[in-house]
């Protein structure tokens, strides 16, 4: 017990400090809304489904800006489908790198876009990094035999 | 992404009634979701569920598309993602429109205003922003509520009618005008007037509490289904083409009151400043392509004209969008939709003059080719339209409103010797937004149907007075009208305005201004019952009566709008200088009215008394301008040119190019309104036997595949 309340307070903690620092914004609680007995994991995966296709997509834009011309209309397609699944999970910074992304796309500034790209890809890790390691705080807490904290 | 993954949750046969009645409505909605983003699909989903919903969703639109087409009672909504890699949500969201005809709510993350506007212009019942929130998908079941409400306007309990995707709409919604009834029974009502007359929708043969087994319009019904309206559009076909366009001078002066007695053609007057004068233009419009048409072409097995009828209708709207997308984008619109009254304006008049011509046989098929052209293209010869008629090919010159009224009234005036001068006299001072507004007026023609005219054949002139904005698409209506020698040319109209093609535009237009067609040939009963053209501020058709271009009795007052006074105009106008005259100018025409049995010579100031005294007679009420005024001529099957008093050119389509701002002699106006070869008589008869073929409108429009009139009020 010890445990779970030592665990649950770590995550109740750690789940504060990412919406502070903006990492998370208000949809990602929608999201944890919408799981339920019948949808147990559905944060997990949904989370998982943006992992997924958004390494797609950042492996799709650098290559897309790699090119000898560059297709600015299909790296701002590319950016704004990255913009739509981050703020859909509530993946408040990596939006906002899309959004400035767009701009430069607009501009046609190769230079701005690389830079873009770099500050995305960032952002995204550092949010995988943390949802990684909040899931697994929450996989502890269940394995202690504690339930998971929900967080309004 | 994996390929069109679809999930299908328990299948819920039963109809969108049944399930409203539920209790537990709104749950149980089924909902087709389209997104390419697996995330956002996943999200989506799963906020649906929550609502009770039943989710079935796709990352593919082909595959949707399908799923809808294989299943076309099996969903109730549909929410698509805008951008997608397969298909563009936009047209997914047109398929869906035409061929199921479901709500379909838009949703991006792009929130900039073009993309929304798109949203809106296509059809979709709404525009969600990403981040979806589940509050935001709540409510979406209204829409299914209220589409189905619209589409059963009459049904007290919606759970009795079919289901909401049924195809055969008896009713129309009470906004739309059941353009395709009111044309095959020359009936056209307002939307406005459509509450007052519930009764004729009874007449319809289509009872909107009849349960009528669901059409699938299926892709190849479809394309069979434009075939038809494609070759309804280009037939020649009787057309009444009326325009008029009478000056009025200053506040006081009277407009034209040119009304159609009896008529079953609604025409309205609207009221255009140009040149510091007032006009007024009637138009009347008369489609083609009718539901009865376009089935009996398409030939198909159990295929219903109400069928028909309703897909039409959805068509036009579609055509409508696309025109309407492309004008935004040319930014054609952007005056004519404010002015509703104002619109009706030149181009239309150009349309009428050409249909005049055509009618007349004066014009040849290429002018009308020409005509239509520069109606919808806008881009039309610069010419002045005031070219003598002489030239015929020169009236087809749709230009811009500025163009189109050149400096010369002058020359216009001087040309008319049987010639129409389509935009004739226009006054160069014409404001841009009346200029723009008449541009889009010039899309509705009113096509005269001169059928007792060899000639005159076709006239599609669809005049629209579409508040909407306008394509001058309608040009190809114009165009139709040549007497049977003008072998009608390609539409032009198929020259988009923008990259739409004609279609739009001439689509838009049918469907504002069916919603003022009245075509009622008769006199006096028809036009009350019509009364609706009157009123509409957009579509103002006219019925053309050439016997009767100014009605002496206007029975259709119902159709001025509250506060239209036009007896004021018509009284104060006595005096007036019938800028027309250039009109009548522009008509080219024969100055010999007098000579010429059965022309439209109508004098304006005959037209006005005549018109004043109508419209009095009929209580009409109006404001005090005239934005809508039912011309119709009446003189006794013969119009006498009034000699030099206020000559009311009645010059279909030409209205305005009469306006100018002097005032030209009378006698140069006392032509008539349609040339010589066009007898009152023929028209007459052709107006009849419109009528009495149940009112069919049979107008050519001319223009590919849809028919401006079904009064679809767009």
């Amino acid at each position: 017990m010890e445990i779970v309340g030592k665990l649950q307070k770590q995550f109740m903690d750690f789940m504060s400090s990412l919406y502070r620092e903006g990492f998370l914004d208000d949809q990602f609680l929608q999201l944890q809304k919408l799981q339920d007995e019948s949808n147990p994991d559905f944060v997990v995966e949904v989370v998982s489904l943006f992992f997924e296709d958004s390494e797609k997509l950042l492996n799709n834009l650098a290559m897309a800006l790699q090119q000898q011309v560059v297709d600015f209309k299909q790296v701002d397609a590319h950016v704004h489908q990255f913009k739509g699944s981050s703020s859909s999970i509530g993946a408040q910074r990596v939006k906002n790198a899309c959004v400035g992304f767009r701009n430069f796309c607009e501009e046609k500034n190769l230079d701005g876009c690389i830079q873009c790209l770099q500050h995305a890809k960032h952002e995204y890790f550092l949010v995988k990094n943390k949802l990684e390691t909040l899931f697994r705080l929450e996989q502890q807490i269940l394995a202690a035999g504690g339930t998971v904290p929900i967080i309004s | 992404m994996n390929l069109g993954t679809a999930s299908s949750s328990v299948s819920w046969q039963s109809s969108t009634n049944d399930r409203v009645s539920d209790m537990q409505f709104p749950a149980g909605l089924r909902v087709l979701l389209v997104d390419d983003d697996p995330t956002c699909l996943r999200i989506l989903e799963q906020m649906l569920r929550k609502c009770h919903y039943e989710v079935t969703k796709s990352n593919r639109a082909e595959i949707a598309l399908s799923m809808l087409r294989e299943n076309r009672n099996g969903f109730d909504i549909v929410i698509s993602d805008v951008h997608m890699p397969d298909m563009n949500g936009f047209k997914l969201l047109e398929h869906v429109g035409l061929e199921m005809d479901l709500p379909v709510i838009m949703m991006s993350a792009d929130d900039s205003k073009d993309v929304v506007m798109k949203g809106v212009t296509h059809g979709a019942c709404d525009y969600l922003i990403k981040p979806v929130r589940i509050e935001a998908l709540k409510n979406i079941w209204q829409h299914v509520i209220r589409k189905k409400k619209h589409e059963f306007p009459k049904d007290k309990d919606f759970e009795q009618s079919t289901s909401l995707e049924d195809g055969d709409r008896q009713q129309k919604p009470q906004d739309d005008v059941d353009y395709s009834s009111s044309a095959n029974e020359g009936n056209w009502k307002s939307s406005k007037k459509r509450k007052e007359e519930e009764d004729e929708n009874e007449d319809r043969d289509d009872t909107s509490t009849l349960k009528k087994p669901r059409v699938v319009w299926s892709v190849e019904l479809h394309q069979q289904f434009v075939q038809a309206v494609n070759q309804l559009g280009i037939d020649k076909s009787k057309t009444l083409l009326f325009l008029h366009i009478c000056p009025s001078l200053g506040e006081h002066s009277d407009p034209v009151p040119v009304l159609a007695e009896g008529s079953r053609y609604p025409f309205e007057l609207v009221e255009i400043i140009c040149g510091g004068m007032k006009w007024v233009e009637m138009l009347g419009i008369i489609p083609e392509a009718v539901p009865k048409k376009i089935l009996e072409l398409m030939n198909v097995p159990g295929l219903t004209r109400e069928n028909v009828a309703s897909h039409l209708q959805k068509y036009r709207l579609y055509l409508r969008r696309l025109s309407s997308v492309s004008q935004h984008q040319s930014g054609l619109n952007n005056s004519f939709m404010g002015h509703p009254e104002a619109t009706y304006g030149m181009s239309s008049f150009n349309g009428l003059e050409l249909q005049a011509l055509a009618a007349t046989g004066q014009l040849p098929a290429q002018s009308l080719a020409t005509l239509q052209a520069a109606a919808l293209g806008r881009s039309a010869t610069k010419s002045a339209i005031s070219m003598p008629l002489v030239d015929q090919r020169n009236i087809f010159s749709f230009e811009n409103p500025k163009l189109r009224f050149p400096e010369g009234q002058q020359q216009q005036l001087n040309n008319s010797n049987k010639q129409i001068n389509l935009l004739h006299g226009i006054p160069t001072t014409m404001e841009p937004k009346q200029l723009a507004d008449l541009h889009q007026s010039s899309q509705s023609f009113v096509a005269m149907n001169m059928q007792g005219n060899p000639r005159m054949q076709q006239n599609n002139a669809l005049l629209m007075h579409m508040s909407q904005q306008q394509h001058p698409s309608r040009a190809q209506m114009l165009n139709e009208t040549n007497n049977g020698q003008v072998s009608r040319p390609p539409l032009s109209i198929s020259q988009p305005l923008s990259s739409n093609g004609i279609r739009g535009p001439v689509y838009n237009q049918v469907s504002q201004a069916s919603s003022m067609v009245d075509f009622s040939l008769n006199q006096n009963s028809e036009l009350q019952n019509n009364g609706s053209p009157l009123v509409r501020s957009n579509s103002g058709m006219s019925t053309l009566t050439s016997k009767r271009i100014i009605s002496s009795d206007i029975k259709g007052s119902r159709g001025f709008p509250p506060g239209y006074d036009i007896f004021e105009e018509l009284h104060q106008q006595k005096s007036q200088d019938w800028g027309l005259t250039n009109v009548g100018s522009t008509f080219g025409a024969s100055t010999d009215h007098s000579s010429i049995p059965g022309t439209l010579d109508v004098s304006p100031s005959m037209l006005v008394q005549q018109g004043i005294s109508s419209i009095k007679k009929n209580g009409q009420n109006g404001n005090s301008h005239i934005s809508k005024v039912f011309s119709s001529r009446e003189e006794s099957g013969n119009v006498h040119p009034m000699g030099g008093g206020p000559q009311l050119n009645l010059i279909p389509g030409g209205n305005l190019l009469n306006v100018k701002s002097e005032q030209l002699p009378d006698t140069s106006y006392q032509n008539t309104f349609f040339p010589d070869q066009f007898g009152q008589d023929d028209l007459m008869s052709a107006l009849l036997k419109q009528q009495e073929s149940g009112g069919q409108v049979e107008t050519d429009f001319g223009f590919d595949g849809y028919s401006p009139l079904d009064n679809l009020p767009v």
